[in-house]
Order: C-alpha cells, then structure tokens, then sequence
C-alpha cells in the first residue's frame, strides 16, 4: 500500500501531504524533513526510487515540484510511477496547464481530487474522465449550495434592512 | 458584518503569507489569522466555519500548530449541506489521524452520512472511514459499509471496497464478512469497481487463510477470464495508457493471481497460459509495459510455474537488466534477487553485468547490485568475484565502502578454502578500507593467522610491506602490531619465507620503529597504543638488544593522561627492567586460538542466506583474542580463559541453568560430591547442567571462579592441565579418607513434616567410583499420596542413574514405603565427595505437591 503521498517544492515547501498510516505529527515532520534532504540532493539521472528506512519511496519531479509516495518494500515501483502520472494528468486536466500556484491557491481543491483517485493507499480509479466527471459533479453541487445561500442571505438582508 | 469574523478571504491570506520575506514576518501573519480563527471558533461563528477551516488547513500545512481547530471539523460534518460536509471530512483527514481519541466522536456523523440519500455525502463519508478509521470505528462501521458494497451506484461500490480494505487492516477477524461481497465485485464490469473489487480480494487473502482457500477456489476462472478481457481489449480511449488498456488492472489482476496461485499447482496451471501471453505480447517501450511485465514476472516466479515460463521471465529480466533506463534496472536487480532461489544457473550467466552495477553511478542500484552479488558467490567464482569487488573498493564513494567492506569480508570468510588466499584478501582490504573493517573481522582475522603456522612469516612480512604505505588504516595497523610482537622474529629472520616473496630484510630495530610509529601516531586510538605497547614489551623478550630502547619508549607513557596505557606503561617497565626473569615466561607465544571454539560464540551473521551449501559460519560476537583485555598486565595467555568460559558454557541447549532451572534438567543427571569447604558447593550445585559429558576436572575451578554460566552451545574443550593450576584459587578439596572403607552410614538425606528420604549405600568393591544408593521413602503425613515421582540432580562430574520406584503410591503415616535404587558413578572419587539436590512431586487430595533439597550429609569417601 501507499503510505503517504507528499509534494515538495525545489526550495523544500510542502505543498500536499497525505498519510495513509498513522503518523504523529512529529513523526510526519521528521519523515519530511528526511525525505527532502534525500530526495532534493539527488541527480537528476538517476533512478526515481530512494530506499528509506525500509520502505521505498518513489518519486518524479514535474517541473519545480516533487511528486514522493511512500511505498512497502514489494509493491510495485514502476506502477507508482505511473499512479504519479495518472494524478498529475487529472491535476492538468482539471485546472488546465497545472502548475505549482495553482496548487498552493487550491490546494482543498488538489485534496479532493487526491481522494478521488487513492483511498486507504490503494488506486480508486483508472478512468481520469470518470474522475474529472465525479469532481465536476461535486463541484456544481458546492456552487449551488453556494447560490442558494447567497440568495437567502440576500433576502434575508433584504427583509431586514 | 461582525467585527470579529475573520474578514480575509482564503486567497489572501494565502498571499500574504506568501509575501513574508522571513521567518518572523510569516510567524506574525500566521498569529493573526489563529487568533482571529480562534474568536472565530468561540464565538460559533457560522458564516466562516468552512473558511476559517480552510485556512487552518493552510496554516497546518505550513507546520503549525492548529489542534483547537478539530472540534471544528466535527461541527463542519454535521451540518446539513455538502460543502461544509465536504470541507469538515477534509480536515478530518487533515489535522487528525487515527490515534487521537476526538475521532471517536465522529463516529456517529458517520454513520448517518453513510446512510444520506444524496451519494456524494456517502461517497465522502466512505472516503474518510477508508483513510482514517481506527480500529473501534471500523469495528462499529463494518455492517454499513458490508451493505453498500451492494449499492447500485458504482462510484459507491468501489469506495466502499477501498474501505473494506481498511477495516479488514484494522481488524482482520472481520475478514470473513467481506468474502462473500468480494467474490461477487469480481464479476462486474465498471473498471474502477473492478480495481477496488480486485483490490480486496489481494487484502482478504493476506488477512485470512480461509478466505485464501475460499477464493483460490472460487474465483479463479473469474480471475484469469478479467485479465484475458482487458489483455485483449480494443482501444478504449477512457482506459487506455501508453497504448495499453488500464495497466493498472493488469497489474492488480497479476498480483491477486499470486497470491492465489502461491503454493498451488491446480490453480498455477490454469494461469499459465494467460500468463504466457501477457508476458509475451505486451510491449515494453514504455513505462506502462514494463510495469505490467514486472508484475507477470514476479507472479510466475511466485507460483508453481512451469519450466518454460520461468525461462520466459528470466529472459524478460534479462532485457531488463541491459536496458539503459535506470529505473527498469533497478527493478531487474530487484527481481534477480527472488529469481536466484528459483534459477540460480540462468542468474548466474548475467554475473558480470550486475557486477557493472555495482559500479554504477546510481546508489540505489549499487546496493541492489552489490546484495544480488553476495547471493551469486559460489566457491567457483569467488575469486574472481573477490579480486574484482577488491579493484571497485579502491575506487569507490566513502559512503559505500562501508557496505562494501562489510560484504567483502563474510565472502572471503564464508568461501575461503586456502588459508594463504584468505589472508591476502585480507590484508589487502585492510589497506584499501581498514577502516571500515569492523572488529570481529580482524579478529577472526587473527585467530586465523595462529592456527596457520607455516603462514605467520609470510603474514608478518606482507603486513610490515602494508604498514610502510597504509598506515592510516587503524585496524591494520593493529593486526601489524600484533603481528609484529608475535612473530618478530620471524620478520627479522626470514622465517617461513614462501617461493612468491621477494627478498627483504628487516632489521629488530625497524620492527621496533613499526611499533613505535604506531604508537606515536596522532591518529592512533587508545586501543591501538595498548596493543603497541603489548607489543613492545613481547619484542623486548624476543630481541633482548632491543630492550633498553623499548624500556624508553615505554617510559614515555609512564605519565599518559589515560589510565590504561599508564599502567600498562609502568607495569612494563617494571617487567623489562626487574623481572628479567621471568619475563619470557610471561610474554610466550600464545597458544592457537581454537577457530571452532572462537567462530561457534559469535552470533548469526546479518548476510541473506546463500544458495550454496556452505556450512555458515556465523560472524560477530565477542573476540576471542586476548588482545582487548582491560587489566593491563600481560598475564600468560588469557586465550585459554576464553575457552574456559566456554567449557563452563556447556553445549547443553539448556537455559542459561542458575538455580532454579537446573531441576529441570533432571535424569541421567550428574552426582557430585562438593568440596566439603561450604562455600564452593552451593556455587557447584547451582551450575548443574545433566547432558554434559564429564569434562575434564577443570570444569568446577572455573565454575567457582568464574560464576558468569552462559549456557551457549559452545563446544567442550580439554583445557590444558597447566592452566588449571594457575587458576585453582579454589578452596582445597578435602582430600577425602581412604576409599576402601566399605561401610558407610546411611543418612537421612531429606526431612520434612511430610515426608522422610533416607539414603543407604552399598559399594562394589574395586569399583570405588560407583555407589549403589537405595532410597527409602516414607510419608510422615497421614494423607496417601499418589503419582509419587523422585528426581534428583548432580553436578557435572557424576552420573546417575535411577532405577524405577517399587510404586508410586505411598501410604499414609509410614504404614508403606517406596524404595528407588540410583546408582551413581563420581568421575572424581577422591577429590570430590557426592552432592545432590533432589525433588519430590506427589498428589494429596489431588493437589499438586512439591518438595525440594538438598543433601549435604553424604558421607565422606563416596
């Protein structure tokens, strides 16, 4: 199973963690501190897996940002590369062009989607079109919601005034 | 608009943060929006709830602390509408995790949402059970989500098998609820279904054995008939990556057929020609295919495969292995490693491309390397495997050389058959990496070089060529010294010289100049200066020329900061100077090491266990040589002490035997007469260990000086009678009274309110060992007791032997007795009298009884 997926700027900034095992939070600060002294300092050549404190952690830079999941030692790295992949796809998909600002201004919105795709550190869906579909739905029931409170709100103010 | 209520929007304070140009300037930002959140919160403020979480979330990523923001979570899930639902379950899962005990109070939120009409809600309440749920809330949250796995809505039927997966992790007694549900998501059609379906039925199988057996036997024709689909789909464009339909089903197909093809035949052969097929059909340009060969690969060498799959796969990882991208070597070195227990032949012909890996740039694939090369060493090629290892050892990073130094060495213990090769390997990583060489190793080192007598010349001399250019190297630099003090005289006089040696001289002052430099040394540690001076005081005595000259270096540490090497400094100098004496005596060649002795104490290696059938020497553990001892005076060969450690060790598995667990080690145990002076004798009979083969005599002086009985299987030794009288600070034996006495007393040798036991002893004449000792048992109670069972224990020198009861009933208040013949045979009749301890177990009124002691009124001269 995945345990936990992290994204990592280049400056070393977290920008999405998710834990699929229990980690305290200060066992969550050390993992990532140590990943990102391991995984910043790599070369660029050189494989995409790190072995860590026997797990394995995979990971993929996509322009300034570091794409790390933390994986039991038998899983199957080259798949993970390609779950990676599948996220990053539906992320550029959904907010056309992604990139790292986009995640920082949206990051419930890159969260959302995260849970669409894993749950309990297990692949949910292969279909992006099913996920993009799923996330759009959800998406337009938040902004009805929305629409509708601005409205009674608004009457509300109205009756008020 | 309330004054207090957070006014910032998320975006801005998301931008504010982010144009902070210090720490301190972000510190203040982030106070500030908690103090507001906080009036916020205990205001119960409504309109911003799901704001402020928000930018709690943000805050929390950021690495602050923001735990009075949970009860917010809570009151997010349980409001009505879906975006604050959404929100709250979002950081539910944020900034709680499954050991907190607040997520309890979830639970009941939980389960009404898992009941909501709207599916969204649903699907959100399963998401979050599934990533964070503990144990108790999976226990009471398993009924709701068994029922969803049937709902129409497949969306929720896959991510209640995702959470299914969970709560089986959690708890996996539950495993059995969910077999049934399981085996039917295998039959449908949606992939996302189909995934997570699949997906449980891999976890069911790693919780239950049963559920193993139930889908082995029930799904897997459904199994192999999903991957035949998706293997030959058409294009779908929804699915397809890289030209591949859903590898990802593929890949999780693969791995179920794993494990339920693991260990049975039936099944494997059903799934062999599926498996052919992908692994023959599927392309391996892109990352998608490789993965899927992968995984085919690892699954036909998980199961009983046939032979021409299995060479199908080596081939694969063959390819794999010559392939330029890293990552796919990497994963084939992986693979090698499971495939060397399968084929160790057809690993073997990729040899010397894996050994290019170890040379590789890459770190992750050099370990891969290095630990696929240790299980390929057979004695055919470990010496070309060796020399090679020994040429990148040169060469390589300094954070590997430890792993590699390490590796190097057990392949060069565990597969040396001639000794003079296995030193040259040797000495030659001491030079390149001494050190990394960990301690055991030179020590093994070093008993090997004394149990190689027609090798010491040559040792010492190859050693005095290293030392001249690699004396930063601490551990060879110690086993030059040592060596050196040992066998000085055959470095200086040529001794032993083997035909590939060059001509050298060495003259005893160059061999003191050796010892003295690696006594001056800066970069020397406390333990290499004490072995020097060691050293020293042994060259003193085998080149007395040199004696003066020694007597002076040694002085130089008379007032040495370390307590250690000033002792041993004024020690020897006293020795040099008064003691000429016996100085020889004192600084003699050091008897051979005993390998077995040595190598049976130290501890099971850390090395993967090796296909070829060598018998493994375990590796690490205590030194055998004497060399570390802490008291600095160079008392005669403390080796011998070594071994007699282990001969108080007995090779009996039994527990490390103090008093109490000797009992256990009854029948067939030893009799042994103490020495008659008290103190020695509780010692002696604490120590009884019944299996062990008498030994020789010394067993009980060291018992008595040396109290510390580990009880590891160490191989009894006959230590030489000499050092036994150096050591026989034992109280003196009585010497016992003339044997021929025939008549002997008998004693009561128990006595309790309950129950009498005396002893009488009858002696067959010219066989003064043996004694004939007839129990009699009399029940001073005026309860009968039953299953009346007698066991004594002796020490180590005596056999006994008890021959059956006349019945194991005793009547009540002496109106019966049991009688029981031991015949007990002391291997040190003369110097030491019997002793014994016995045990009583009865029943009375069917309660259990047990009565122990010992006896000590033997009398004399048995």
């Amino acid at each position: 199973m995945i345990h936990f997926v992290i994204l990592i700027s280049r400056q070393g900034k977290v920008r999405l963690t998710k834990w699929y095992s229990p980690y305290s939070q200060k066992e969550r600060t050390k993992v990532i501190r140590e990943l990102s002294g391991l995984i910043l300092t790599r070369a660029p050549k050189l494989c995409n897996f790190v072995e860590w404190k026997g797990y394995k952690v995979v990971y993929r830079r996509y322009a300034s940002l570091y794409f790390c999941m933390g994986i039991d030692a038998d899983d199957n790295e080259l798949e993970i590369l390609e779950i990676i992949h599948h996220f990053v796809e539906i992320l550029d998909r959904y907010f056309g062009s992604v990139c790292e600002l986009d995640l920082i201004f949206n990051f419930h919105k890159a969260y959302y989607i995260l849970d669409e795709i894993l749950i309990a550190g297990e692949l949910q869906e292969s279909s992006k079109k099913t996920v993009a579909r799923l996330i759009a739905a959800q998406d337009s029931l938040v902004e009805t919601a929305q629409e509708q409170a601005n409205s009674i709100s608004n009457m509300i103010a109205q009756a008020t005034k | 608009m309330n004054p207090f209520s957070s006014g910032t929007r998320l975006r801005d304070m998301i931008r504010a943060i982010r144009a902070c140009k210090t720490a301190a300037e972000e510190r203040a930002v982030v106070r500030k929006e908690c103090a507001a959140i906080r009036a916020a919160i205990s205001e119960n403020d409504q309109d911003y709830r799901h704001r402020n979480l928000a930018k709690l979330m943000f805050i929390h990523m950021l690495g602050y602390p923001t735990h009075f923001g949970q009860m917010e979570c809570l009151k997010l899930i349980a409001s009505a509408g879906f975006p604050e639902k959404r929100i709250g379950y979002l950081g539910l899962m944020l900034l709680l995790d499954e050991r907190q005990e607040v997520l309890m109070l979830v639970t009941n939120s939980l389960k009404q949402d898992l009941n909501h009409s709207n599916q969204y809600i649903v699907g959100l309440a399963l998401c979050a059970l599934g990533n964070i749920c503990s144990a108790e809330m999976a226990r009471d949250l398993a009924p709701e989500v068994e029922r969803l796995l049937q709902t129409r809505d497949p969306n929720i039927r896959k991510k209640a098998a995702l959470c299914s997966i969970r709560i089986i992790r959690k708890v996996p007694d539950l495993a059995e609820n969910f077999m049934g549900p399981a085996a039917s998501l295998l039959k449908e059609k949606h992939h996302g279904v189909l995934i997570a379906g699949v997906q449980l039925c891999t976890d069911l199988c790693k919780a239950s054995t049963d559920a193993l057996e139930y889908l082995r036997k029930n799904c897997t024709e459904g199994l192999v008939r999903i991957l035949r689909d998706v293997s030959n789909s058409p294009y779908a464009p929804e699915y397809d990556i890289a030209g591949i339909t859903d590898p990802f089903l593929h890949i999780r197909a693969l791995r179920l057929m794993r494990m339920l093809g693991q260990g049975d035949a039936d099944s494997s052969e059903y799934m062999n020609d599926i498996l052919a097929q992908v692994a023959t059909k599927t392309e391996s340009n892109k990352n998608a295919g490789n993965a899927i060969l992968y995984e085919c690969v690892e699954t036909i060498m998980g199961i009983e495969a046939t032979s021409g799959l299995r060479v199908l796969a080596i081939n694969i990882l063959g390819r794999f292995l010559s392939n330029r991208d890293n990552n796919i070597r990497y994963v084939a070195l992986n693979m090698l490693m499971k495939a060397v227990t399968v084929d160790f032949q057809a690993v073997q012909r990729h040899r010397t491309t894996i050994l290019e890996c170890v040379k590789d740039s890459d770190a992750s694939i050099r370990k891969r390397a290095l630990e696929l090369v240790f299980l390929l060493v057979n004695d055919n090629n470990v010496k070309s495997l060796t020399k090679e290892l020994i040429d990148y050892l040169e060469v390589s990073d300094q954070d590997f050389k430890g792993d590699l130094t390490a590796k190097i060495c057990s392949i060069v213990e565990k597969f040396s058959q001639e000794k003079l090769w296995y030193i040259d390997q040797m000495f030659k990583v001491l030079s390149l990496a001494g050190n990394y060489v960990k301690d055991d190793v030179w020590h093994a080192l070093i008993v090997m070089i004394s149990n190689a007598p027609d090798l010491q010349g040559y040792s010492v001399r190859s050693l005095y060529k290293a030392f001249q250019t690699s004396n930063e190297q601490e551990s060879l630099v110690r086993v030059t010294v040592w060596c050196i003090g040992e066998y000085g005289e055959m470095l200086v006089n040529n001794v032993g010289v083997l035909e590939m040696e060059e001509p050298m001289t060495v003259t005893e002052s160059d061999a003191v100049d050796v010892v003295e430099v690696a006594l001056k040394r800066h970069s020397s540690d406390i333990k290499t200066r004490a072995m020097s001076l060691v050293a020293l005081l042994k060259i003193s005595s085998r080149f007395p020329p040199t004696s003066e000259r020694i007597r002076e270096i040694v002085m130089q540490h008379k007032e040495n900061v370390e307590l250690e090497l000033q002792q041993r400094s004024i020690e020897f100098n006293s020795i040099i100077q008064r003691h000429q004496n016996i100085k020889s005596s004192l600084v003699e060649r050091m008897p051979v090491l005993d390998e077995s002795t040595y190598i049976g104490k130290r501890v099971g290696s850390s090395q993967a266990t090796l296909p070829a059938d060598k018998s493994s020497r375990p590796t690490s553990g205590s030194p055998g040589a004497s060399l570390k001892l802490p008291n600095g005076v160079a008392k005669p060969p403390p080796a011998p002490l070594v071994d007699l450690l282990d001969l108080s060790s007995d090779d009996v598995p039994a527990p490390t035997s103090s008093a109490t667990d000797f009992l256990h080690d009854l029948l067939g145990g030893d009799l042994m007469s103490p020495s008659s002076s008290g103190g020695a004798g509780t010692d002696i009979l604490m120590d009884l260990l019944s299996i062990g083969s008498p030994s020789a005599p010394t067993d009980v002086s060291i018992r008595n000086t040396i109290s510390s009985n580990q009880g590891n299987a160490g191989e009894p030794k006959t230590a030489p009678a000499s050092v036994m009288d150096l050591l026989d600070g034992l109280p003196s034996n009585s010497s016992l009274p003339g044997d021929k006495n025939p008549i002997y007393p008998s004693i009561t040798a128990f006595e309790s309110s309950t129950l009498k036991v005396t002893f009488s002893f009858t002696k067959q004449p010219g066989k003064p060992q043996n004694t004939m000792i007839q129990a009699t048992f009399t029940n001073l109670s005026s309860n009968t007791y039953t299953d009346f069972i007698f066991q004594a224990a002796v020490p180590k020198f005596i056999q006994l032997r008890l021959d059956p009861a006349s019945s194991s009933t005793l009547p009540a208040s002496g109106n019966g007795t049991i009688t029981q013949m031991l015949s007990v045979t002391n291997s040190q009749h003369g110097q030491k009298a019997l002793a014994m301890r016995l045990r009583i177990v009865y029943k009375v009124n069917d309660q259990d009884k047990m009565e122990q002691g010992q006896i000590n009124n033997f009398p004399p001269g048995l």
